[in-house]
């Protein structure tokens, strides 16, 4: 199973790089969205796939192992909430950019790095 | 308060440490319901006051008890989140109360109309709660969602203005540090999958006594790359120029000031904590990164004629100067590096709102068109010479000792290189202030600028300048006291055994 994972985490790593170099920013953004749930899956990865008993504490005392490891997940919630945020931002932005420049092309972008 | 140096670890008021994070949130909600823009501008002085006296409080506590950590929630380390402050976080955190509060107060007077306060004020807050979270947390996870916090707020406010080129910044700015972001997500899974935990103390426990720490060079890359774009090192350091010029100077002086320091900041404490092993590559890689970051960013700097970019660019060659010490890596540099930090925040800060100001009085930013000040403003004179001669490091002022601890510390460790490199750029850093000064000031006014836009200035609108440039001064002249400190502190980042078992062994879990 981690090594599907794994393959997949290089699929959208590439795919991400990729979508990042082009010119548009839409694609730009996309390429970040790509990149986010690579790294989240990468996290969640961090403490391998167990199938095992979930990890809840009961009254009779901790489960039997195999247990999962919660933490990287716990980590994966907060990561794909802030994901979340960002990539609402940054659409908002683009949305913004569009409306007062009227361009998605990367290129334009030149004003800022030019005295 | 007993006498044995275990029990000094046990702090009276460990509660005060999550201040640095409370204030700002509690005046976030307070500003969320405040309609009236005077409240909001009392509001946001008195915040940071706040936050400046719970930063004095807590050195002054921490010069009997070393360390002082909180558990938050209650969880024993190295399972739940622990707050940590030692020596070089409050040290951060008493300088960034200094910025916020000039800054506040500059806001007060000069924010342009179309940021409303209020609006500035709460995302002012949320940068504070993240810049001070990511100075006092002890577990490597919070600091990246701190890093969010803090980012997330300086994406609004440099888009605040919501002008083309604004936009256009803020794109640029945004694109590569969320980049970084991933890189260090990514380093933090790769950290936690080799060594099960994410508390810094802990980290430093495992992987100091590890033999097989070379295979933490994955991780240690990923976060070089991540902190090394929020610092601006060298060949990750465009977002700066190209977007700090772009928003409201009050932004950009906010910016100059905490930003980047908080990824030199991480750097120092990862690299300095844990990542120890293989110090012959790190260490050499840390000062190549930190002699091109000089150059570059000197000379780009030299090239401009616009007093915002050449501040910019100044930004990122100083920033070479810090990792420079973190790059030589004994305890003087360390001090020397951490020394220059502190002043490069406040002086940097106090020359970004400095040409603020003269912007304000001669209607632009560009060198060409300004002039005459020194005869019409010689207060501004005053304020604005000293934090840019501090920057040039003119004796007696704080960037002086800094540069000489740093560049003694380079020749004692036989890095002639690097030192050279230093005692170079200092001239290149000269030219800049002098260009400056001498466009601004002394020149004969180029006549075009208009005295219609000279602005009347009240003595009270100084306050800011006036306030970092003291600071500028007293961390100059009181430079034994201030040495001897940053000594300590470096003793503190070499040696972290104090810090391990203050996070690790501190008995003290009533709260």
């Amino acid at each position: 199973m981690e090594i599907v994972l794994a393959l997949l985490v290089g699929i959208l790593y590439t795919a991400g790089v990729y979508m990042l170099l082009r010119r548009s920013i839409l694609k730009f953004i996309i390429g970040v969205i790509y990149l986010s749930n690579a790294t989240n899956l990468l996290v969640f990865l961090s403490a391998g796939v167990v199938a095992g008993n979930p990890p809840f504490t009961g009254p009779s005392g901790p489960p039997p192992p195999p247990v999962a490891d919660p933490l990287p997940q716990a980590l994966v919630l907060t990561a794909i909430v802030i994901g979340l945020g960002m990539t609402v931002f940054i659409l908002a932005l683009k949305y913004k950019f569009f409306d007062t420049t009227g361009t998605d092309d990367l290129d334009q972008l030149q004003q800022t790095d030019n005295p | 308060m007993t006498s044995t140096s275990y029990n000094k670890l046990i702090i009276p008021d460990m509660a005060l440490a999550a201040f640095p994070i409370l204030i700002p949130f509690v005046l976030i909600v307070l500003l969320l319901m405040v309609r009236h823009p005077l409240v909001s501008r009392i509001l946001g002085v008195a915040g940071t006051l706040l936050l400046a006296a719970t930063a004095l409080t807590l050195l002054v506590s921490l010069q009997d008890t070393g360390i002082v950590t909180l558990r938050m929630g209650g969880w024993e380390a190295p399972f739940g989140i622990v707050l940590v402050i030692d020596h070089l976080s409050v040290v951060m955190l008493l300088v960034a109360s200094l910025i916020l509060l000039a800054v506040a107060l500059y806001a007060n007077r000069f924010l342009p109309e179309e940021i409303p306060h209020t609006r500035f004020y709460i995302f002012f807050f949320s940068l504070a709660m993240g810049v001070n979270g990511a100075f006092i947390t002890g577990d490597a996870f919070n600091l990246y969602v701190w890093f969010e916090v803090m980012l997330i707020s300086s994406f609004v406010l440099i888009t605040s203005g919501r002008k083309k080129e604004q936009l256009e910044g803020g794109i640029k700015y945004l694109a590569l540090n969320l980049i970084g972001s991933m890189l260090f997500l990514a380093g933090l899974g790769l950290l936690y999958a080799k060594t099960g935990t994410l508390n810094m103390a802990h980290l430093a426990m495992i992987l100091r006594d590890d033999q097989q720490a070379l295979l933490m060079n994955t991780s240690a890359v990923l976060f070089f790359v991540a902190f090394g774009i929020k610092a601006a090192l060298f060949p990750l350091y465009f977002w700066l120029p190209s977007s700090y010029h772009t928003p409201d100077i009050t932004i950009s002086s906010l910016f100059a000031g905490l930003l980047t320091k908080v990824g030199v900041y991480t750097l120092f404490r990862f690299f300095t904590l844990f990542f120890v092993h293989d110090p012959s590559f790190w260490h050499t890689l840390l000062l190549i990164a930190a002699g091109l970051t000089m150059v570059a960013g000197g000379m780009a700097a030299a090239s401009y004629y616009e007093t915002r970019r050449i501040l910019s660019y100044h930004i990122i060659s100083q920033i070479g100067y810090m990792i420079m010490g973190l790059g030589i890596f004994t305890p003087m540099a360390i001090a020397g590096a951490l020394y220059f930090m502190v002043h490069n925040m406040v002086a940097k800060t106090g020359t970004f709102l400095a040409s603020g100001i003269i912007a304000r009085l001669k209607g632009s930013y560009d060198l060409k068109e300004v002039g005459g000040l020194y005869r019409q403003n010689p207060l501004l004179a005053v304020l604005f010479i000293i934090p840019a001669f501090a920057l040039a490091g003119v004796p007696p002022l704080s960037g002086f000792f800094a540069k000489f601890i740093l560049i003694k510390a380079g020749i004692d460790a036989g890095q002639y290189l690097i030192t050279a490199v230093a005692l170079l750029t200092g001239m290149l850093t000269l030219y800049s202030m002098i260009k400056i000064w001498n466009e601004a000031f002394l020149k004969k006014d180029p006549g075009s600028g208009s005295p219609e836009i000279h602005d009347r200035l009240k003595p009270a609108d100084y306050l800011p300048l006036a306030l970092l440039a003291l600071g500028s001064l007293l961390l100059g002249l009181l430079a034994a006291p201030v040495f001897r400190f940053f000594m300590e502190m470096a003793r503190q980042l070499t040696d972290p055994a104090c810090y391990i078992e203050a996070v690790m062994h501190n008995p003290n879990i009533l709260l």
